[in-house]
């Protein structure tokens, strides 16, 4: 077995073909190559820093504003779940929670560990590139809520008797998302796999 | 290092953990897997270019249905509101809202349409035995890069929840828009998968573009 970087080559991540080092594109697809991604790490810790301060205001804002007849009421993310419990709608509640509290939270935990452990060459590479493709995979998922508000909004706009309209936490949750799916996007995976390179190369 | 081979072509590099492959050894099996971290690396199903460009052609005309007819239906009394996808998209067109509103349009109706549109430009030529139209290779690696930012069936999902949110305020119906997105989340996921982006890039290649 032997890698592109240690043939002296350099693979494009988007077509898979190989070229030969120096090129800064790929010769088949265009896309920009790197034998290995500089300063991936840094990007990571960045643009996770932003999603989790996206995320605070996320939560302690309204998502959702209702006015009815006289009354107004504002519900964040976790009230809407809590009112949706309240009408015994246990299953969209849950799918709410996991995807706005459970997914979000989950992410930023499983992004930090996976960029503490790559350059310290902890863990099984195997195990890694897994947690990675989940991150990857669920991170678009959160968007749910902020489709939500979206459909709400449309749909109930009568004007004198009850209207809703969106809060300021869509905007937040949603610029969150968007943060932590680039941050989990920056993570180059070949960095976990050197280490095996490595040590096969020692022995 | 003597031992490799001097066309690079025959090469097929993974992109999850850099090991490189060769083509003459991977292509026998018909779904072959990097010998290190299991990443799929190329599917050879021949005639997948007619299906794909199928379904995208199919996703593309269903769009259209989605974006102009009625989505949803909300009667309570005498009140009916309706909503298309165009109404959802500009409900947050005011203000501070307005970036919301942008975001909401570009995940669930600009890039999925520009990922199919993308598509069929680049590979609707060959199938028919013509050479590649310019910047074919340019509008596929574009369609690929924007596959995680397309969230229509993400969106799916927040219409069920915003279903039952409002059954108890008011009687909802679903409009033809609803069913065609519906489809168009199916076929896009069949897609998805027929597709081997290492075939068509090589598919490409050889049509010369």
């Amino acid at each position: 077995m032997i890698t592109a970087r240690a043939a002296g080559l350099v693979g494009c991540q988007s077509c898979g073909r190989a070229n030969s080092q120096g090129q800064t594109r790929c010769v088949r697809c265009g896309s920009r190559i790197d034998s290995r991604t500089p300063r991936s790490l840094q990007h990571v810790w960045a643009w996770m820093a932003v999603g989790l301060i996206a995320y605070v205001p996320a939560n302690t804002y309204p998502m959702l504003i209702t006015s009815t007849v006289g009354d107004r009421q504002e519900s964040t993310i976790m009230g809407g779940i809590i009112d949706l419990v309240e009408h015994g709608s246990y299953g969209v509640a849950l799918i709410v929670f996991v995807a706005s509290i459970l997914v979000p939270v989950g992410k930023f935990i499983a992004i930090g560990y996976l960029a503490f452990c790559i350059p310290r060459r902890m863990q099984n590479p195997h195990s890694l590139l897994h947690l990675h493709e989940v991150v990857e995979f669920i991170g678009r998922w959160s968007m749910i809520d902020v489709f939500v508000v979206a459909i709400l909004a449309a749909l109930v706009q009568f004007d004198l008797i009850a209207t809703i309209n969106p809060g300021i936490a869509a905007v937040c949750f949603a610029l969150s998302v968007v943060f932590t799916m680039v941050s989990a996007q920056s993570f180059d995976t070949r960095d976990i796999w050197d280490r095996v390179e490595e040590t096969s190369a020692g022995t | 290092m003597a031992s490799l081979p001097v066309d690079l072509e025959d090469l097929i590099v993974c992109s999850k953990c850099d090991l490189l492959h060769r083509k003459a050894t991977l292509s026998v099996a018909a779904r072959a897997k990097c010998a290190r971290c299991g990443t799929v690396l190329l599917v050879s199903r021949p005639r997948a270019i007619g299906q794909v460009l199928a379904l995208a052609l199919t996703a593309a005309v269903l769009m259209t249905v989605v974006v102009f007819t009625p989505f949803l239906q909300l009667q309570s009394g005498q009140f009916v509101s309706r909503a298309s996808v165009f109404d959802t998209v500009m409900t947050f067109s005011e203000g501070i809202m307005l970036p919301l509103s942008f975001a909401v349009a570009v995940s669930i109706v600009v890039l999925p349409l520009t990922r199919l549109l993308a598509l069929i430009y680049a590979f609707l030529p060959l199938f028919f035995g013509r050479s590649a139209l310019p910047y074919a290779k340019v509008s596929f690696a574009l369609a690929e890069r924007l596959r995680p930012w397309a969230m229509a069936e993400i969106f799916m999902v927040g219409v069920a929840v915003a279903l039952v949110k409002l059954s108890s305020l008011a009687t909802l119906s679903v409009g033809p828009a609803f069913w065609s997105f519906a489809a168009i989340v199916l076929v896009v996921a069949l897609k998805d998968t027929l597709m081997c982006r290492y075939s068509l890039w090589s598919l490409l290649d050889r049509a010369g573009a």
